[in-house]
């Protein structure tokens, strides 16, 4: 049934579809709508599920892990420090194949203060074994919970949704919401082969010697190469189901580009706009987003970009010392296997509002120019 | 598409407006975004929040900088801030005031409506005297002016997005729109 | 690599790390690992000095105090010889000997 609701809201109703039965949380702006909502859910009895109050975001996680490990479906959300502080946990979620979802709205990090969209954040955990979905929409926000729970179950890796502050968070918009039975068929109750169990105890989490540790990440590396396809496949699924795709990448109007532009959350959106203004200009520029940075689409990538003669990545995110990290991925993929150049751009950093305008210009900027840039400041007020 | 700009104090409501006026517009059969300018609010400060109204799904995700339309809820705020700003020409400015129209000059660029909504609320006894709930008279009016919504969808809108008192926003927002001339 | 029998009776035959489940789990319980062996310190119980307190039973950290005919004993199969029992038992009734003497 369509109705409006704001890309928390429809977080909260991911997770509520998908019938989690823990919920371990603490709230920070801009994510409290989020659980504030579940709670009410809860405790109106909409939802059989143990909604746990913890002391703190690395207390979430830690309720989410014990639950998880004992077989039932676990769910927090978070924001920005609240993810920092969840960090090492998050090693220990993914080391323990724990399908744990997490939400996480993008927020910058402080000093100086800030609730605005900012992907430094969520990638800071790039490297903690997290599948990392990238949301555009509020449909994609409560879409991708139930996927994420179907497809982690299968790898057993906890999946990070990620999306961006205000733009989503607090957008009241359309989201066509499945009704229950529907999800019910499509995601079975979580029953791992492995869990807390005391009528078949075993440990979890002993002392692993280099004998046994170097193979843990061996098979986690295995589930994430396993993941892509599951990806595809749960994505067809899904699509019987509601209509509606998912996949790593979503390319749009790429196939006769001469610059494909990559980007991922809410500018995504405004980028395929853009995209449609510049083919009316004659100007033959697709947009390329990722969707999913980890497991890395690379060969999805490729076979998009192939037949391109620019690429321009914009990064809602730096690293330091180097520049914009979905610049710095997609780099990575393509060397060694096409010349393609590419121009990396910042762009929306603590929120900056990134217009059809500044996108334009950025396309424009890389059709005009001969030589790639690492690292190109949009708009930065110097 | 069509792109609303409104111009509230905060506390006031003007973000549910902005969610009101799109949950009429989607219970007309429209796609909708609707959202506050991304601060943080103050009571009694100035702010912005902004409704977007397609027939397709919107997919810009930036703010609004060049509205067809601008509302006004509180008419002090005029003299503080520039409601105009960024306002497409031809463009519509409607105001909760007790003034007609031709009380206020914005140039011959804007067409200009007035609606005292205060009065429509107090009257239905939405909200206090000291601080009326001006957002469903506001949307009747704007049904009227833009042609936009029916009248029947506001009234669909007004019982999903409002959780008390639906009779009385909904013969506000009936009395608004009856009262305002196109 | 060898088989390993399970508690619940059924037997998982393991021929290399890709039986191993795929994080940190036993594969069963951990009854077969007798940590008895790490100790080098051994408790003894004077059962004429032991009034009955349970307080070893209830600090010793494996635990490897188990109660038998209402007094305590110790599991030398587990036992890794802390000697915390010792420590806190208040009539001084756990005695240290020195393993392999």
């Amino acid at each position: 049934m369509k109705m409006t609701m704001m890309g928390n809201y429809a977080a909260s109703w991911g997770a509520q579809l998908s019938r989690v039965q823990v919920i371990a949380a603490y709230p920070i702006t801009p994510q409290t709508l989020i659980v504030e909502k579940l709670s009410e859910i809860v405790a109106d009895g909409e939802l059989d599920a143990e909604f746990i109050k913890v002391e703190s975001e690395h207390s979430a996680m830690s309720g989410c892990i014990g639950a998880s490990a004992a077989g039932a479906r676990a769910y927090t959300a978070t924001s920005a420090q609240g993810l920092a502080l969840m960090h090492e946990m998050l090693h220990w979620a993914a080391l323990a194949r724990l399908p744990i979802v997490l939400t996480n709205v993008n927020r910058a990090m402080a000093p100086g203060w800030s609730i605005w969209a900012d992907q430094n954040d969520s990638l800071s955990q790039r490297d903690t074994g997290l599948m990392h979905i990238f949301a555009s929409s509020s449909q994609d926000i409560l879409d991708s919970t139930v996927l994420a729970y179907k497809i982690g179950e299968q790898v057993l890796l906890p999946t990070l949704i990620s999306f961006d502050a205000f733009f989503l968070s607090h957008t009241m918009e359309v989201v066509d919401m499945p009704p229950i039975e529907d999800v019910d068929k499509f995601l079975p109750p979580y029953n791992p082969e492995y869990k807390l169990d005391v009528n078949d105890p075993r440990s979890f989490g002993a002392l692993t010697s280099e004998e046994h540790y170097y193979e843990f990440r061996y098979k986690m590396q295995e589930a994430m190469d396993q993941a892509i396809n599951i990806i595809k496949k749960e994505g067809k699924e899904f699509e019987k189901l509601t209509g509606r795709y998912y996949d790593l990448i979503h390319p749009y109007r790429c196939e006769d580009a001469d610059l494909i532009l990559v980007t991922s959350g809410t500018i995504a959106e405004t980028t395929n706009v853009a995209v449609d203004e510049l083919r009316e200009e004659g100007k033959k520029v697709g947009n390329l987003k990722i969707r999913i940075i980890r497991p890395y689409p690379k060969q999805d990538i490729l076979n998009v970009i192939k037949n391109c003669k620019k690429i321009a990545v914009i990064d809602r995110n730096i690293s330091c010392g180097y520049h914009g990290i979905f610049a710095q991925e997609l780099k990575s993929a393509l060397y060694n296997e096409t010349n393609i150049p590419v121009w990396g751009y910042l762009a929306g950093i603590g929120g900056r509002d990134v217009k059809i305008e500044n996108i334009k210009e950025i396309a424009d900027d890389t059709l005009k120019s001969d030589k790639p840039e690492d690292l190109i400041w949009k708009g930065v007020k110097l | 598409m069509i792109e609303i700009r409104m111009h509230g104090r905060g506390g006031q409501g003007a973000v549910k407006a902005s969610m009101v006026l799109a949950e009429a517009a989607f219970q007309g059969g429209k796609y909708v975004q609707a959202f506050p300018r991304f601060g943080v609010e103050r009571r009694g400060a100035p702010v912005e929040a902004f409704t977007r109204i397609d027939d397709k799904p919107v997919q810009i995700r930036s703010q609004i900088y060049y509205p067809d339309g601008v509302i006004v809820l509180d008419p002090t705020l005029i003299e503080v801030v520039d409601v105009t700003k960024g306002l497409k020409k031809g463009g519509w400015i409607l105001i909760n005031s007790d003034k007609k129209p031709e009380d206020y000059d914005f140039g011959a660029d804007y067409e200009i409506h007035t609606i005292d909504a205060t009065k429509i609320a107090i009257e239905n006894n939405l909200g206090s005297r000291a601080a009326p709930i001006v957002n469903t008279a506001i949307v009747g009016a704007f049904a009227k002016i833009t042609g936009l919504v029916e009248m029947d969808a506001v009234e669909k809108g007004i019982d999903s997005a409002i959780p008390r008192m639906k009779e009385e926003n909904k013969k506000a927002a009936r009395q608004a729109y009856n009262y305002i001339h196109k | 690599m060898a088989i390993k029998f399970r508690t619940d009776g059924k037997e998982v035959k393991i021929t290399g790390e890709k039986d191993m489940p795929p994080m940190a789990a036993s594969l069963g319980l951990m009854t077969w690992n007798k940590t008895g062996s790490w100790r080098n310190l051994r408790p003894v119980i004077d059962y004429d000095k032991c009034i009955d307190c349970f307080i070893c039973w209830k600090f010793c950290p494996e635990p490897a105090i188990i109660i038998v005919d209402e007094r305590p004993v110790i599991d030398y199969d587990y036992c890794k010889g802390c000697m915390l029992c010792a420590e806190e038992c208040p009539k001084d009734a756990i005695i240290t000997e020195v393993e392999g003497k």
